[in-house]
């Protein structure tokens, strides 16, 4: 890979046909091998239904028995009467364009692709899936690419690229963005709001510690190191590191943990050129920017998990990439292979260690903490996990939020037409957090740590520095 | 290697719920393992323990509505759930949902044994063994005439089609029904908790003619009160969204506005009575130390000479491995996915457990849409401590347990059965599943 730094100018060396059709190792029995499939033979499999150039969202359409259980779980339009819902722009907008030249709807732009319809439907409607597709047709069709508004979103959906240029010199980028003026021009010509500061690059990136450090090597022999103390000599314990731009360039201390507390265990880190999973270009309706940087991401990623690696990530949106939506949206070779051996790091130990009987032995003096659960960790299964995990530490206590959403969305509670809405739907975990005993925040996911911080003046802390400061 | 605990309880409706707290409660660490949220908020919010019975004969006649659904046990078909558990055990399950809810949500009908009659959005009424505080004063058996009030705006209750048919029951009350304007206009097609939330929150609204802002609520009770002063109804039911969080301060609102008592009407998914339910018994499960993991599905099992070791869920091709000394299945019935049926064959998919089904598909189903349809009663057959059985009437893993909607047996729908099978059922499968656990601290 090229030291340049990838741009959504991009020469497009994927050239989208291929894919058009799975060349995921085809077999004899894979349907997807022969003709495209019909929806009857593939059942509500939406990614084995790829017909062409688009894919076929009937079954998951005809799964929806509109009861509605994903409106009453949507956060947007809770406190946005004008918002549809997601059933409106799942299975009914697809519904309607079957049968007239109807554009997608503008308020598909309102959906923060939080995903929580996901987990709530009890018929299996593939809902974020539809979601994304439905709002890369409405960027594509619909938006200028002159606009103030498409500008502004492949900005944001393209952070890492910025990032990566405005690391470069910490201090005088740090000053610049949080600088008054600066933040009511980037409102006036960009949309995006000033009522946040934006946050700080880091003095160092998580990249360029890692490289001082000595890089894979040195974290190999730092992991044989732990295992001749943990007598486990001879065996192979080794994880590929999915840190993403943000724990790279702004929180590099969650990486760092990271790194430490898997080395603790006898697992040699390795940390690749990898690009930004993807997560905000899907929320912006930016697939092409998307499929470019997932295809950069399996190609590194499936090559590691072939030489036995495990996936391993900190950010639980960019496990929810790796793992859902990659294999929803797109058609890369190794794609499944990346999505079955992906891990949020905490469940990976939890998973591969004993980290109960570990931590059931550990004290730190923490306080406490109030735990906000993002809506991605939801759907992998994740929400309660730190609540569960560090009710074994002493000298800590971790208390739920409670269930609801923190409103930020990533990218979408940056833009100055949805930030009231952002905050109107933050109230509820502010309220809860200000009544919890703790006044440090924890989460998982960088932009709900924004918010919480935003809305309590509270530092946020991640698990892994939690366990971090337990183990290491 | 697994995650683990002494008991796994696959499936988060009221059978698993259920399960997880009498398993906690034996000193058992316990996980549960549920695919979605919880389908509780599909649900009425109405716990049933037994409306109709049936000897299980052909015909499909069936008696009730049932007074006393305990005193109708023992003559139920000797492979019933309840008869496989006893009376005993359905007590002690409805004691254990008593015990769950207590100070986080109130429940009545715990001072008799007798059913008690609660209009449904059907114009029907349900026996039931408990049943939510908001939904009291709209008994059958309370004094009072009643009047519905439906919404124009919520197609889903329609009042006076609900009062013709509640009539048509033989209720000793009158019986009117009304349909007016909700105070506040909300987009097209809203949701039943927009206007819970709307209510909870007391939010403003403009007042035709004065433009003077009011609450929702005052709004509500000026928009009923000339129906209530026409119809001289002393009982006022509305669907059933009368506040999220605070259900009760929304009906003593209206109801001191109205002069007369007020109630909710239970309504079908997503229902605020549901909700609430999960709610209040989520609560409990932490409370009790339950851990909960919820989003991925079960998908398989792997077991070693008759005992199951683990079980995997499945998140877009992970698998995520959990084991125990004890498993509790209680993955529901068909429409759970619990269990799945293709054209020759009926299916337990987690463990592959017996599900007896007639040869000949045909026989599946009753010509009567009403009739006794073997589907409904479609299940794998446990033994008296729950433990599914083989073709050859023994168990099929030493430490499997089914509870709720997966057993077979029970036609839940028609003898309005659901709930108490499934306290019943995951009382027995959770306790007998902690027996299994390590001794514990």
């Amino acid at each position: 890979m090229s030291d340049a730094p990838p741009s959504p100018d991009d020469p497009p060396t994927d050239a989208p046909a291929t894919d058009s059709a799975p060349t995921d190792a085809p077999t004899a029995d894979d349907p997807a091998a022969d003709d495209p499939p019909t929806p009857s033979e593939t059942g509500a499999d939406p990614v084995a239904a790829f017909d062409g150039a688009e894919m076929d969202l009937r079954p998951g359409a005809d799964n929806c028995y509109k009861c509605t259980a994903c409106d009453t779980s949507c956060p947007v339009a809770e406190v946005d009467d004008e918002f549809p819902g997601p059933k409106f722009q799942g299975p009914e907008q697809w519904r309607l364009k079957r049968k007239s030249d109807e554009s997608v709807d503008a308020s598909i732009m309102d959906c923060s692709n939080c995903m929580r319809c996901d987990g709530a439907c009890p018929s299996s409607v593939p809902l974020s899936q539809m979601h994304n597709v439905a709002r890369a047709e409405y960027v594509d069709e619909e938006l200028s690419p002159f606009s103030r508004k498409y500008v502004r979103n492949r900005v944001l959906a393209n952070y890492g690229t910025l990032a990566r240029f405005g690391s470069r010199f910490p201090g005088v980028t740090n000053a610049l963005m949080g600088n008054r003026v600066v933040q009511a021009i980037t409102e006036r010509l960009l949309g995006i709001t000033a009522e946040r500061e934006f946050p700080a690059f880091a003095a160092e990136t998580f990249r360029a510690w890692w490289a001082k450090r000595g890089g894979d090597a040195a974290s190999r022999e730092r992991a044989r190191e732990a295992r001749r103390e943990r007598g486990e000599a001879g065996e192979t314990k080794r994880v590929a590191y999915f840190h993403g731009d943000y724990a790279n360039y702004n929180t590099p201390g969650v990486a760092k943990a990271l790194v430490r507390v898997f080395e603790s265990f006898g697992y040699a880190v390795c940390v690749p050129e990898q690009r930004c999973s993807g997560t905000p270009m899907f929320a912006n309706g930016m697939l092409d920017d998307a499929r470019r940087a997932a295809r950069v991401n399996v190609e590194t990623f499936a090559a590691l998990v072939d030489d036995g690696y495990d996936v391993v990530c900190s950010c639980t949106s960019c496990s929810m990439a790796l793992r859902q939506e990659y294999p929803e949206l797109f058609d890369i070779e190794g794609i499944d292979r990346v999505a079955a051996n992906t891990y949020e790091a905490l469940e990976y130990l939890r998973i591969h260690e004993d980290l109960r009987g570990v931590l059931d032995d550990a004290e730190v003096d923490a306080g406490d903490f109030a735990y906000h659960a993002p809506c991605h960790a939801r759907n992998q299964g994740l929400d309660r996990q730190a609540i569960e995990v560090f009710r074994d530490l002493d000298g800590v206590g971790v208390e739920d939020v409670g269930p609801s959403c923190s409103g930020i969305s990533g990218t979408y509670g940056w833009k100055a037409e949805k930030y009231e809405t952002s905050m109107a739907i933050g109230e509820e975990m502010f309220e809860h957090m200000e009544a919890a005993a703790g006044e440090t925040g924890m989460t998982e996911c960088p932009t709900c740590a924004m918010q919480m911080e935003h809305g309590t003046g509270y530092e946020i802390s991640h698990p892994l520095e939690l366990l971090e400061d337990a183990l290491v | 290697m697994a995650i683990r605990d002494d008991v796994v309880v696959i499936g988060g409706g009221l059978a698993g719920t259920t399960a997880a707290l009498a398993a906690a409660r034996e000193g058992a660490s316990v996980r549960l393992l549920s695919m979605q949220t919880s389908t509780l908020r599909h649900a009425s919010g109405l716990i049933d323990v037994l409306g109709y019975a049936s000897d299980g004969g052909a015909g499909g006649d069936r008696d009730g509505p049932l007074v006393d659904p305990f005193a109708a046990i023992p003559s139920l078909p000797a492979d019933h759930p309840y008869r496989l558990v006893g009376v005993d055990a359905v007590r002690e399950g409805l004691a254990l949902f008593d015990e769950a809810v207590d100070g986080r949500l109130r429940y009545f009908g715990g001072h008799t044994d007798r059913n008690a009659l609660v209009p449904t959005h059907g114009g029907t009424v349900k026996p039931t063994a408990r049943y939510p505080a908001s939904t009291a004063a709209g008994l059958a058996a309370a004094p009072g005439d009643v009047l519905l009030v439906g919404f124009r705006s919520l197609t889903d209750f329609d009042a006076p089609l609900v009062a013709e048919r509640l009539s048509a029951t033989g209720l000793p009350a009158a019986v009117a029904g009304v349909t007016v304007d909700f105070p506040k206009s909300f987009r097209d097609d809203a949701t039943v908790t927009r206007y819970a939330s709307a209510l909870d929150a007391d939010e403003p609204v403009d007042r035709a003619g004065s433009g003077a802002p009011t609450g929702v609520r005052a709004a509500l009770a000026a928009t009923v009160e000339p129906h209530v002063e026409r119809t001289g109804a002393d009982r006022v039911g509305f669907p059933a969204l009368l506040g999220g969080d605070r259900p009760g301060a929304v009906r003593t609102d209206l109801a001191d506005r109205l002069g007369a008592e007020v109630f909710e009407v239970p309504m079908g998914p997503p229902s605020l009575p549901g909700l609430r339910l999960e709610a209040a018994l989520t609560a409990a499960l932490d409370d009790a130390g339950v851990r909960r993991t919820t989003g991925d599905p079960v998908v398989e099992s792997e077991a070693d000479g008759g005992r199951v070791e683990t079980v995997a869920v499945d998140a877009t091709g992970r698998r995520v491995p959990y084991a125990a000394a004890a498993f509790v299945l209680a993955t529901g019935g068909f429409a759970g996915k619990g269990l799945v049926a293709d054209r020759r064959t009926v299916a337990e998919p987690v463990f592959g457990c017996r599900v007896p089904a007639p040869e000949d598909r045909t026989d599946w189903y009753d010509d009567d849409p009403f009739g006794d349809h073997a589907f409904a009663r479609m299940g794998v057959r446990p033994d008296d401590r729950l433990r599914p059985l083989d073709a050859d009437g023994a168990p099929e893993f030493e430490n499997l347990y089914a509870a709720g909607g997966v057993v077979g047996g029970a036609d839940v729908a028609a003898e309005n059965s659901a709930s108490g099978v499934s306290l019943a059922t995951g009382l027995v499968a959770g306790r007998n599943a902690a027996s299994h656990a390590p001794d514990t601290p």
